[in-house]
């Protein structure tokens, strides 16, 4: 009982930590420098779940003024979900996303100067040329 | 001192990038001029700054008018001062010296991304030192770390590319794991504030949460400035990028990194938790002496000039980090007049090594032969260089290495001595082989003693002045002695 307890209740930091070693996996044991670019992708992806699935507050609604969408909600008693994280967040997408095209520019110049992108071929080049 | 001071050191390369980019496009020179007066002006309110700082006192800087703990506050104290003084001037005479190095070894088609991407790395790492929130940390370290593994990547060398990519990875991780840190902070205390979060920590010491919060930051820190274990990427990033890039990553980008730690640790955390509560001392007392030692035997090694700096940049950092752990005064003074010291070291002999590079075209020392007769000058600063890495006395090599030993002493943890001296002896041996090779072999061309010294004063000065510091800090120890005391005071002090 307290295993499901443990399980379920914190579901959102089980799916964050397996993204996250899923990421590392990639990033570790793949060869191909794109492949590993998609780990570092999956890893990054792992912490913004992370941040936004903190922000959630129960039976919460988006921190936005209230409306008639909102039905039977008034000031008093409506809760809502906190937004920073979320801001935070965003600032942290954009850096991901810059982070991932300077990665992939950087694959590209290697696929140019070495003809593949394979670490352990790009390696042996490297040895042979000093 | 102005009152918007504290917001200019970041606006002024922040739109000093912008403003070379634009006039860059109508002509090329005018870049290299910017990014000089850029971090000119930089170097300058930082030295205001740090005078305002021991007259007045903190100065707190409240961004947009928004009060703290809500808005974003820039703080400038005795610790944040001194090393944004520190950085500033680095980048100054970086940034003086790249101008005709750029020129010549990474080709004028580049020359307006490199100072744009140079600009934008002093805006990312003195955003990171005068900063108060710990979010804007994360922000301002990844705009300091994406414009770096450009910088990188920028020379000719094609390995460069690979050693960006790999520092890239790592750096990433880095990253993430600070800003998971700081996510689990604010998860237990609802803040960013650095100050703030000061406050509300002390109750949940003990949480999981705040453990695991510490320890992501002291690994994703660790990462950034090569802590032994987690130095793989530095190797060939530091020895394949372009000498002048070598330099500011291991004279600012290791040094801001250790800042952004040692700010965590005391500032966020207090120096009760980290001594008391986590056993990080305990780790830190292990690893820094081995990558003391073990990194000199490995310079040992090398004859690549660049690689040789770059193994030695790693047991300097092990230097910087065992004073932190030694946890007292004296000790942490010597880690902070290290940091100054090897910001001057190791940037003044990336950019020597760039000189030479530049002359002969020649990076392994064993092809430095005669380079005492026809470049003198040269070889005149590496040996003064050389004779402050070892810690000669009346060099500012000496006189951070003594407080760390006099710390040692008072922590009463004597061993710590025979490291410090061996790895002295080691420097010894490996400064010693280039100043054998230069003054004590014939040129092997006859011709090359013609050649006298071409190389621009513009790379010649900022060198000279370094190796100027170097003496004079050696002598006049208590200039900088002052504020790196009261900045290690003020860490170990209860606020």
């Amino acid at each position: 009982m307290e295993m499901i307890e443990i399980i379920a209740g914190k579901f959102n930091y089980w799916i964050y930590i397996s993204l996250m070693m899923i990421g590392f996996y990639a990033m570790i044991a793949k060869g191909n420098l794109i492949k590993k670019i998609v780990g570092l992708n999956i890893f990054q992806t792992a912490v913004f779940l992370f941040y936004i699935s903190i922000a959630v507050v129960e039976g919460s609604t988006a921190p936005i003024l209230l409306s008639r969408a909102h039905g039977a909600l008034t000031p008093e008693t409506v809760i809502y979900t906190n937004p920073i994280p979320h801001v935070l967040i965003l600032t942290a997408i954009v850096v991901g996303v810059s982070v991932t095209a300077v990665a992939l520019a950087l694959a590209i110049k290697i696929y140019r100067a070495y003809g593949t992108l394979d670490e352990y071929k790009i390696a042996k080049m490297e040895q042979e040329a000093e | 001192m102005n009152l918007h001071f504290p917001v200019l050191v970041i606006l002024i390369p922040l739109f000093g990038a912008l403003l070379t980019f634009f006039t860059g496009l109508l002509r090329r020179t005018w870049a290299w001029h910017i990014a000089a007066y850029a971090t000119f002006l930089c170097f300058a309110i930082s030295m205001d700054l740090l005078l305002s700082v021991h007259a007045t006192g903190r100065i707190s800087y409240w961004l947009g008018g928004w009060a703290p703990p809500w808005g974003i506050e820039y703080v400038v104290d005795y610790l944040s001062s001194y090393i944004l003084v520190v950085i500033s001037f680095i980048s100054l005479m970086i940034a003086v010296f790249a101008g005709p190095y750029v020129k010549k070894q990474i080709g004028t088609e580049r020359e307006l991304t490199f100072f744009v991407l140079y600009l934008l790395l002093i805006t990312g790492l003195l955003g990171m030192v005068i900063t108060g929130d710990i979010f804007n940390v994360y922000v301002f370290l990844e705009i300091a770390s994406l414009s770096g593994y450009a910088l990188v990547a920028v020379g000719k060398k094609r390995g460069a590319v690979v050693a960006s990519y790999n520092y890239l990875i790592l750096g990433t991780v880095g990253a993430v794991f600070v800003l998971l840190g700081i996510g689990h902070l604010y998860m237990a205390t609802g803040t960013l504030n650095m100050a703030d979060l000061r406050e509300r920590l002390p109750e949940l010491y003990h949480s999981r949460v705040v453990l695991t919060a510490f320890v992501f930051f002291v690994i994703g820190f660790g990462l950034k400035f090569a802590l032994f274990p987690l130095h793989t990427w530095l190797l060939s990033a530091h020895s394949l990028a372009p000498s002048a890039i070598s330099a500011i990553l291991a004279a600012a980008v290791l040094k801001v990194n250790l800042y952004a730690l040692m700010r965590v640790m005391f500032t966020v955390f207090t120096p009760t938790f980290v001594y008391e509560v986590v056993p990080i001392t305990e780790i830190l007392f292990v690893i820094a002496p081995i990558a003391i030692l073990v990194s000199s035997v490995m310079a040992l090694a090398q004859t690549n000039i660049k690689r040789m700096l770059a193994y030695s940049s790693i047991g300097q950092i092990g230097y910087i980090v065992l004073g932190l752990a030694l946890a007292n005064e004296t000790a942490l003074t010597g880690s902070l007049l290290h940091m100054l010291n090897h910001a001057l070291m190791k940037g003044g002999l990336f950019l020597l090594a760039g000189v030479i590079i530049y002359q002969t075209d020649r990076y392994h020392i064993t092809d430095w032969k005669g380079l005492g007769k026809t470049m003198p000058l040269t070889m005149l600063a590496f040996t003064i260089y050389g004779l402050s890495m070892v810690g000669i006395p009346l060099t500012a090599g000496f006189v951070s290495k003594w407080y760390l030993a006099i710390g040692a002493l008072e922590a009463g943890r004597w061993y710590f001595i025979p490291v410090i001296l061996v790895s002295s002896l080691l420097t010894a041996v490996y400064f010693w082989r280039i100043i054998e090779w230069g003054y004590f072999h014939e040129p092997d061309d006859p011709e090359d003693a013609q050649d006298r010294c071409h190389v621009p004063w513009a790379m010649m000065i900022p060198i000279l002045v370094m190796a100027f510091l170097l003496l004079f800090f050696g002598v006049a120890a208590f200039i900088p002695e002052g504020p790196a005391r009261q900045a290690a005071i003020m860490l170990l002090g209860v606020q």
